[in-house]
């Protein structure tokens, strides 16, 4: 009589509430986990709102973000422009609202890239070992040993200035610390019961690496990745600046910089604007990163 | 022909005046449908030998043959088949972010085998769990649960022989004694072969008919299952295990 309780009452609990691993449930609770904590709380708030800036930019900038206006040069900070005008006229916050579109690219683009390459090279590296292992992590020694702005420098004067190639040449020097990452973790759980359970069912080892060993390298470089935006945001904005990255009419905030330095004297609004934004996204992506790393560390539930 | 028969099979560590041999030329063979326990103190080298016989050891001399086939000979696809084992950590051995649906369906969907949902319900009630349990996470359960879930997934690709490392050492000693009564249950209705690593002797005692005892990686006396009763083994590192096993039982 009592089993069958227990088992009625199974039954009628729904699938969505008796999973708590569904794949909604979790971001629900990830997202009130990272909203109690007022830091991350700040993160995820301000990158909701680059991102819904970013979507509906043409809808609230206040002007056309490359409209030459001679006659309106270097107009400090009023309320017909908020943020000014630069030398040319433009409306400084209609450019650096436009400027969250060519920022969320890249940060898009290079982790599009910078995932899958660090996880599968990190996965199979710590997965496979022996010579395959040596040659990987040499190869991301020999990324990680330079700076990644001036190899990001180098590989822009390699491929050619604009936006594409600063995206790219990010993107090549931004997996290393992924790939060491997912192989530490790789390393800490290859050999797992689990591991050698699926191994005797027959599974080869890419079914191995892709089912049992990326979802336990996810959070980790999930978190990783998020901590590295404000990295990609820096160097993207230090390519613009020094005239290798996104090029002049682009609104983007380090070539904003760029161009206003020579009028920062006088006219401080020109740098201090995209300056406090790429201040304020890449802090914001820091923060979210260090809140995600609590949120889902499994060791923490 | 013999279900399980290992012969000679010895592991060497290190290399020149450092080398070290921890396994020494073990043989011992198992027949079809017998129950064959391996006991020792730790270090022994008893779950050893079971990852030789699984494959999940690579530097190992000597050989395994099962069913009178060298494994090395074996295709991979047909060892599985034949062969699964069950691990001592239940909380160590099931994936932490898949769901029972996905642990069982896994060597179902690397074999192609048909009607999968039927055979993974048949194999939840076949270890005493509701079918519900497949949409539960391993977290979800309790390290008695767990292990029979380990124990489905194991015999979903119905072998023909278990390699069973001390698969209730980690648990409760209500819950060990549960899954001992499936695991003989299981035998007699599927006439399995079952290699039975533990260094409880009750335990063997209630699982095995023939037990061999081990001792610095090496077997010292191989003897039936009367043998613990009595006390009668022939060798004095046995006996001496036996009757410490018997004390402690009269002293609890």
């Amino acid at each position: 009589m009592a089993t069958e309780t227990l088992n009625a009452q199974d039954h009628a609990m729904p699938t969505l509430l008796s999973n708590p691993n569904s794949v909604l449930r979790r971001l629900l609770a990830v997202i009130r986990e990272l909203l109690g904590n007022p830091s991350s709380g700040f993160g995820l708030i301000v990158i909701s709102i680059l991102l819904l800036t970013a979507l509906v930019a043409p809808l609230i900038a206040p002007y056309d973000p490359n409209v030459v206006n001679l006659g309106n040069v270097l107009q400090p900070p009023n309320a017909a422009h908020w943020f000014g005008t630069d030398e040319l006229g433009r409306d400084i916050m209609s450019r650096i609202i436009y400027g969250t579109r060519i920022s969320l690219t890249i940060i898009t683009i290079v982790s599009v890239i910078v995932g899958p390459v660090g996880l599968l090279v990190g996965t199979t590296a710590g997965y496979f070992g022996g010579w395959y292992d040596t040659v990987m992590m040499r190869i991301t020694d020999i990324f990680l040993s330079f700076p990644s702005l001036i190899l990001s420098l180098a590989f822009v004067a390699a491929l050619g200035a604009g936006l594409e190639n600063a995206i790219i040449a990010i993107g090549l020097t931004a997996w290393p610390p992924i790939a060491r990452l997912a192989r530490a973790e790789t390393l800490t759980f290859r050999n797992a019961d689990y591991i050698s359970a699926s191994r005797m069912q027959g599974a080869s080892s890419l079914r191995i690496i892709i089912k049992s060993i990326v979802p336990m390298c996810m959070p980790s470089v999930l978190v990783r990745i998020t901590l590295s935006m404000a990295t990609v945001i820096l160097t993207a904005a230090g390519l613009g600046f020094l005239g290798l990255g996104a090029q002049p009419p682009l609104p983007e905030w380090g070539a904003m910089i760029a161009t206003g330095r020579r009028y920062m004297l006088d006219n401080w609004w020109l740098v201090a604007f995209p300056g406090g934004a790429i201040l304020i996204v890449s802090l914001a992506f820091n923060l979210l990163g260090d809140g995600l790393r609590d949120a889902l560390d499994p060791k923490q539930h | 022909m013999t279900a399980i028969e290992v012969n000679q099979v010895s592991i060497s560590l290190g290399h020149g005046p450092a080398k070290r041999r921890i396994l020494g030329d073990v043989c011992f063979s198992v027949a079809p449908g017998e129950s064959f326990g391996l006991v020792g103190e730790s270090g022994s080298g008893k779950s050893t030998i079971l990852r030789c016989i699984a494959r999940l050891l690579n530097s190992w001399e000597g050989d395994v043959k099962l069913e009178g086939t060298s494994v090395n000979d074996m295709p991979f696809a047909d060892y599985c088949r034949a062969v699964q084992m069950v691990f001592q950590d239940p909380y160590g051995s099931l994936h932490p972010r898949q769901s029972i649906r996905t642990a069982l369906q896994e060597p179902l969907r690397i074999h192609r085998m048909d009607r999968q949902v039927e055979r993974m319900e048949k194999a939840l009630i076949d270890v005493g769990l509701n079918p519900d349990f497949l949409s539960r996470y391993p977290h979800e359960l309790s390290g008695g649960q767990r292990q029979r879930v380990a124990i489905a997934r194991a015999l979903i690709l119905e072998p023909r022989i278990l390699l069973l490392d001390e698969p209730t050492s980690a648990l409760d000693v209500s819950v060990q004694a549960e899954v001992l009564n499936l695991l003989a249950d299981l035998r007699a209705k599927r006439n399995l072969t079952y290699l039975f690593v533990s260094h409880d002797l009750a335990v063997i005692d209630h699982m095995c008919e023939r037990l061999a005892v081990m001792q610095h990686g090496r077997i010292v006396e191989v003897m039936s299952r009367d043998v613990l009763a009595t006390g009668a083994a022939k060798d004095p590192y046995a006996r001496e295990l036996i009757q410490a096993s018997l004390e402690y039982d009269q002293a609890v």
